[in-house]
């Protein structure tokens, strides 16, 4: 499923065969996340995860109704090998640590939703934590919020500009700018791929360590074979598909 | 998919995070994995993988439970071995990491954390330097990117078959006679980590 700025979802195909069409397209690592599991109070899609995971050999990240540490443990039983949360660390940030020490903090990915400021002399700093698939307001500052989960043992900051999201305008990269910069783990951005340049500049400008995007394979305007046939073009190093 | 004509493989739980994908990879390849945590079972092994993701200290479980005696004795025996991650750290004396508990002591010197500018831990796709006449390493192109997550590693040593750089050289795969190990994840490496098990399940 995919959606502009978190609405207007529609259904992109079925999500295990998705996975492994794009590893075999060259992608470096496949995240799935269930976007609307929290706010419809399900659990993870475990059959979905163990179906995609048998046909994959790339790093597989899960997020999407993982409240607790025994949700993760499923999620990891199923063939996950990192799993994302967002709206349940927010509730209780002990949850990285827990899951950090099951499983180590490289296994868990702290996915947060951004929205910049709507007013204030600075939209990018003041950039507020949005959760439930980014119906709720945390009024946390994303900043504030990306050290914490560093803190406590985040392996990995997956941020997603709800501004940029679906537009297919670029990533904003100043907002992935001010978080890169302030914490010492990968942060990944996501949000608003629509072209290889748009990855140029969020690894460059943007200072990105990671990039995801979703609507661009999706919907076939660019496999991630072409994609990284462009970008390294752009002199930027990447794994190219045998 | 390429396929191995093997037998089986023993795969070592010491609870340090989740089997499931090297025991899934291994699999694809054709093999049969044991998983176990009994030493009885390890002492009659005829191939060993000890996996691993998380934490040095996690090992201390291999001694606790016998399970270093028993790969300790298999090994001698001239079984092939292969540590992934913590378990090719676990083939070094220690790690700083966990100071007060030992590894196998099969290669010299300690895994110590990175010492970098760059982000720590090292998390993605790097590319090797290969040296051409490993087993483990056969058929791996020079330059073929395989899949890392890890903050600690072993500095370079003789019996390297595989580099990385990141904030400086490391040791990416090592190779001493039977005895070998991986620091990235061969099972989450596509098809250049699929050809490095199925090397090892060949041997």
């Amino acid at each position: 499923m995919k959606g502009i700025q978190f609405v207007d979802l529609i259904d992109a195909g079925d999500p295990a065969a998705l996975a492994v069409a794009h590893a075999e397209a060259g992608a470096d690592e496949i995240v799935l996340l269930d976007i609307t599991a929290t706010h419809e109070e399900r659990g993870t899609l475990i059959e979905t995860v163990r179906r995609a995971s048998r046909g994959l050999f790339i790093p597989f990240t899960v997020g999407g109704g993982i409240r607790e540490l025994r949700d993760a443990a499923a999620v990891f039983d199923a063939g996950a090998d990192k799993i994302s949360i967002n709206s349940a660390a927010v509730a209780r940030p002990e949850l990285i640590e827990e899951i950090g020490r099951s499983f180590g903090a490289q296994a868990v990915i702290v996915a947060i939703d951004a929205r910049r400021a709507a007013d204030g002399a600075d939209p990018v700093r003041g950039a507020e934590v949005f959760i439930a698939g980014g119906r709720k307001n945390t009024g946390l500052r994303v900043l504030d919020w990306a050290r914490e989960a560093e803190s406590r043992g985040a392996g990995e900051i997956l941020l997603t500009s709800m501004d940029a999201d679906g537009m297919r305008n670029g990533f904003d990269c100043e907002l992935t700018a001010m978080v890169s910069e302030s914490v010492s783990i990968p942060v990944i951005a996501s949000g608003g791929a629509g072209t290889a340049a748009h990855f140029a500049e969020v690894f460059d400008g943007g200072r990105a360590d990671a990039a995801l995007a979703a609507s661009i394979f999706h919907f076939g305007v660019s496999s991630a074979r072409e994609l990284k046939t462009e970008l390294a073009t752009h002199g930027i190093p990447v794994r190219l598909p045998c | 998919m390429i396929r191995t004509n093997t037998s089986n493989v023993t795969i070592v739980d010491y609870r340090a995070g989740n089997l499931a994908s090297v025991v899934k990879a291994v699999t694809a390849l054709g093999a049969t994995p044991e998983v176990t945590s009994d030493p009885e079972v390890v002492a009659k092994a005829s191939k060993i993988i000890l996996p691993g993701v998380g934490h040095f200290a996690a090992t201390q479980f291999l001694s606790d439970r016998g399970l270093t005696a028993a790969m300790r004795s298999r090994i001698a025996d001239g079984v092939p071995f292969l540590g992934i991650c913590v378990g090719l750290q676990w083939l070094f004396e220690g790690s700083t990491e966990a100071p007060g508990v030992s590894g196998g002591g099969f290669l010299r010197g300690h895994c110590e954390r990175f010492v970098t500018a760059e982000k720590v831990p090292h998390v993605g796709w790097n590319s090797l330097s290969v040296r051409p006449q490993s087993r483990l390493m056969a058929g791996v192109a020079d330059g073929s990117y395989v899949y890392f997550t890890h903050s600690y590693r072993a500095g370079q040593q003789e019996d390297a078959v595989a580099v990385t750089n990141y904030g400086g050289p490391f040791t990416a795969a090592v190779e001493a006679g039977n005895i070998m190990g991986v620091q990235f994840h061969p099972e989450k490496s596509g098809k250049a980590g699929l050809t490095i098990l199925k090397n090892f399940l060949e041997l």
